[in-house]
């Protein structure tokens, strides 16, 4: 491995691994402010244990992802410092903001772990609800300066040099609406999904049902809303990556010959060298229709781009294919919970719970896959049509090592935090449910 | 506007070191701490830092952030020939988080508690030692943009006596503040002697170590002794810094937590200013007596604008919400938490 993949791998596992915690970290919140609520509302203990458990989850995981923030925020100059030397002072304003809202996140987060029994109960909730908002704002502020790197705004590029800088426009660039509420919506449906998955399972297993009940049920909400609402948010993001990066929709779609009325394809193995798609189900004109809202009109392929500016179109296409096919399996679940909502018999039967176990990683998957495509779908480049990744790397040599390191540093967290959660859920009738009959179906 | 930004720098840095460091302190006490009076240590320990540790450690993401969006080349050359030093400390922050973390929110006690508070001791021993060998660094002298070797540009950038001995101060100094903290969170008079037997113990050591960075200085032809006392803002900086010591020694065995937690909190930023004023507003000296200098490197006056306000309107919202938290979970003066 050569030191230019390994810093590009180092960075994908890093960010790879940040997003999971980054997505819980910002949702969960929300979680727990609605079970809260609850609480306060009808004084039903089983509300206040359920939000208590969730919290020592949430803390795990925001500490968790608050390191590998931070470590984030020092690779970027580790592994590019070339690219942050031009790229800092441009894009550079959502990350103070950013800073400010991950700040108050922390402190909120503070008062509202260490606030039981302290607070005015209204005030203690509020405090959550701010962690939950400025952990959202956090990560929009964030995506907005990752989509400057696909559509860079607010300065001029003329002979190699960055001129005219306006960092607010930086800010609001063409991308970063799209971009961050597709975002926004995966970070509920993944983290819904995996929530609802993990006390589907356990209301299985007719373990603590009741509160596992309460449980799945606000996660479930949450991630139905949200899987329904993010095939429109996505079919707005392909056109707005239609308009902006051909290139990048081209790979996704392995699109390679321009044409009027271009097929859809679905699955299938692309085979670069010759330029064709084998075993793949074309549907016809549907991927003009996609990208520009029209079956007829004309959908740009790799041969409009230069030969080495190709993103690597395997990647991106099998990524997408994921990506979607998970989304499409996590709209059909949802669509099926609404009809249980309004078929009560369907609602705890065990059908429907095996349902939402199968789907406990697709959320994640989806968001993985997802973050596979904007980024190595922009391949080669680290600010889209103005500087090359492989120009931003690093001069230090030897970073194989570090990402080797790092990895290891990244498995050892993930298994660490893998056995803290289910040695969580393993203590949930000594800890937080008491008392409370076991086999009770909520009615 | 660019003044705004710098001073929330240097502002950000010293709060940094304050805070973040009294909380690595709290670490490198329990480290030093015996087998008979751990499980206490522990417990006051928690409830000093729990609820404020995380809001910590936020002043140097800040400081991060002020420097890849305002001074983006000084931000660039750093992570170049300091990769290997920030590297470790990246490390010793994913350690000691997580493990923080993990040993009071792990659902089940047993033997897996050792291995936490070993990463977590170990941690904030190196994290803090690794941060000054950094910002020794950053002033000695050592990094070469010209340097043709590996050892050159990457090792020897941090690898001398004075960057060594500016960490091993770092970490006493962490371990200080942390002990005249410590000294007010004690629930019983026999910890809050324990505490300030700590207090005594770690103020020699310093002297020790600051002594040792000066002598570090001299071997790597830093000219430390001049701008400290070459100046007369380092000189009267240091005399205050002293001055202020003899002051809390005579404070620290009243009840009264807070003249002793501001005096020390003035003598470290008194230490930090004599040695900071002098080359200001140069921020890194590299080897051959080139300099960055943060109005030479700074971004573009339309990026330090927006900078500025981003600054100025997040403070109004962080400064009061912290310093609500800070008072919110004081210790009450009846000895409960």
């Amino acid at each position: 491995m050569d030191d230019f993949l390994a810093a590009r791998s180092q960075m994908a596992l890093s960010l790879g691994f940040h997003i999971i915690f980054a997505c819980i970290g910002m949702v969960m919140p929300f979680f727990m402010a609605v079970s809260h609520y609850k609480w306060i509302r009808t004084k039903l203990d089983v509300y206040k244990n359920l939000t208590k458990a969730w919290s020592k989850g949430v803390a795990i995981f925001f500490a968790t992802g608050a390191v590998s923030g931070t470590v984030l925020s020092f690779e970027l100059g580790l592994l590019w410092p070339t690219f942050m030397r031009h790229a800092g002072p441009i894009f550079g304003i959502p990350f103070s903001l950013e800073g400010t809202a991950f700040f108050i996140e922390a402190i909120a987060l503070g008062f509202f772990l260490y606030g039981w029994d302290r607070f005015n109960r209204w005030f203690h909730w509020a405090t959550g609800v701010v962690v939950g908002v400025s952990g959202l704002a956090s990560g929009i502020l964030v995506v907005s300066a990752n989509a400057w790197m696909n559509s860079p705004a607010g300065f001029d590029f003329v002979n190699g040099e960055y001129l005219n800088i306006d960092p607010i426009e930086a800010m609001f660039n063409d991308a970063w609406f799209f971009q961050a509420l597709h975002m926004t919506l995966a970070a509920f449906a993944s983290t819904g999904f995996a929530v609802a998955g993990v006390h589907a399972a356990m209301i299985l297993q007719k373990k603590n049902v009741l509160f596992h009940s309460k449980a799945f049920k606000i996660a479930a909400i949450f991630a139905a809303v949200a899987a329904l609402l993010q095939p429109i948010s996505g079919d707005f993001s392909a056109k707005d990556v239609a308009r902006r990066q051909p290139a990048k929709l081209a790979a996704m779609e392995a699109h390679f010959y321009t044409q009027k009325s271009a097929p859809l394809i679905v699955g299938g193995i692309p085979d670069v060298k010759n330029k064709k798609v084998d075993f793949a189900i074309e549907l016809p004109g549907m991927l003009s229709f996609l990208a520009h809202g029209d079956f007829e009109s004309e959908v740009k392929g790799l041969d409009t781009v230069p030969e080495d500016q190709h993103p690597p179109v395997q990647i991106v296409h099998y990524a997408f294919q994921i990506m979607v096919g998970c989304g499409v399996v996590m709209m059909m679940i949802s669509i099926i919970f609404f009809a249980a909502m309004v078929r009560k018999r369907w609602f705890y039967s065990s059908w429907l719970l095996k349902l939402f176990v199968l789907a406990l990683p697709l959320g994640f998957i989806a968001v993985e896959a997802g973050w596979t495509v904007t980024e190595v779908g922009r391949q080669p480049w680290i600010i889209q049509d103005v500087m090359r990744t492989v120009d931003a790397v690093t001069p230090m040599p030897g970073i194989v090592w570090s990402f080797y390191l790092f990895t290891m540093v990244y498995i050892s967290l993930s298994v660490a935090v893998i056995y803290l959660l289910h040695r969580q859920i393993k203590m949930v009738p000594i800890l937080y449910d008491k008392g409370s009959d076991p086999s009770t179906l909520p009615s | 506007m660019e003044y705004v930004v710098i001073a929330f720098l240097y502002l950000a840095i010293l709060l940094y070191v304050l805070l973040g460091g009294a909380d690595f302190g709290a670490g490198i006490i329990e480290l030093f701490t015996s087998q008979r009076d751990i499980r206490r240590t522990r417990k006051t320990l928690y409830h000093a830092i729990g609820p404020i540790w995380e809001a910590n450690h936020m002043w140097l993401i800040i400081v991060i952030v002020i420097l890849f969006v305002g001074f983006p080349i000084i931000y660039s050359d750093l992570s170049v020939y300091l990769h290997i030093p920030l590297l470790i400390m990246l490390l010793g922050i994913i350690a000691r988080g997580t493990a923080f973390v993990f040993r009071h929110y792990d659902a089940v006690e047993d033997e897996m508690q050792e291995l936490y508070n070993k990463v977590f001791v170990w941690s904030s021993f190196i994290t803090p030692f690794f941060l000054g060998v950094i910002a020794g660094s950053t002033i000695s002298g050592h990094i070469n943009k010209e340097a043709q070797t590996f050892l050159d540009a990457y090792i020897l950038s941090w690898l001398n006596w004075f960057s060594i001995g500016v960490g091993l101060f770092t970490v006493v100094l962490c371990g200080f503040l942390a002990s005249v903290y410590l000294i007010g969170e004690a629930d019983n008079e026999n910890d809050r002697q324990r505490f300030i037997q700590k207090a005594k113990r770690t103020n020699i050591i310093a002297v020790m170590a600051g002594t040792l960075v000066f002598a570090a200085a001299i071997a790597d032809e830093v000219p430390l002794f001049n701008w400290v006392f070459g100046e007369p803002v380092g000189l009267i900086a240091v005399g205050a810094a002293t001055l202020s010591l003899i002051v809390m020694w005579k404070w620290i065995h009243t009840k009264i937590r807070f003249v002793p937690r501001v005096l020390v909190g003035f003598q470290v930023t008194m230490i930090l200013l004599a040695i900071s004023y002098a080359h200001f507003p140069n921020f890194v000296i590299l080897k051959g007596g080139e300099n960055l200098s943060l109005h030479e490197y700074m971004a573009p006056l339309k990026t330090m604008w927006a900078l500025g306000w981003a600054l100025l309107l997040g403070s109004v919202f962080i400064l009061p919400a912290l310093f609500y938290l800070y008072y919110s979970f004081q210790k009450k003066e009846n000895g409960s938490y």
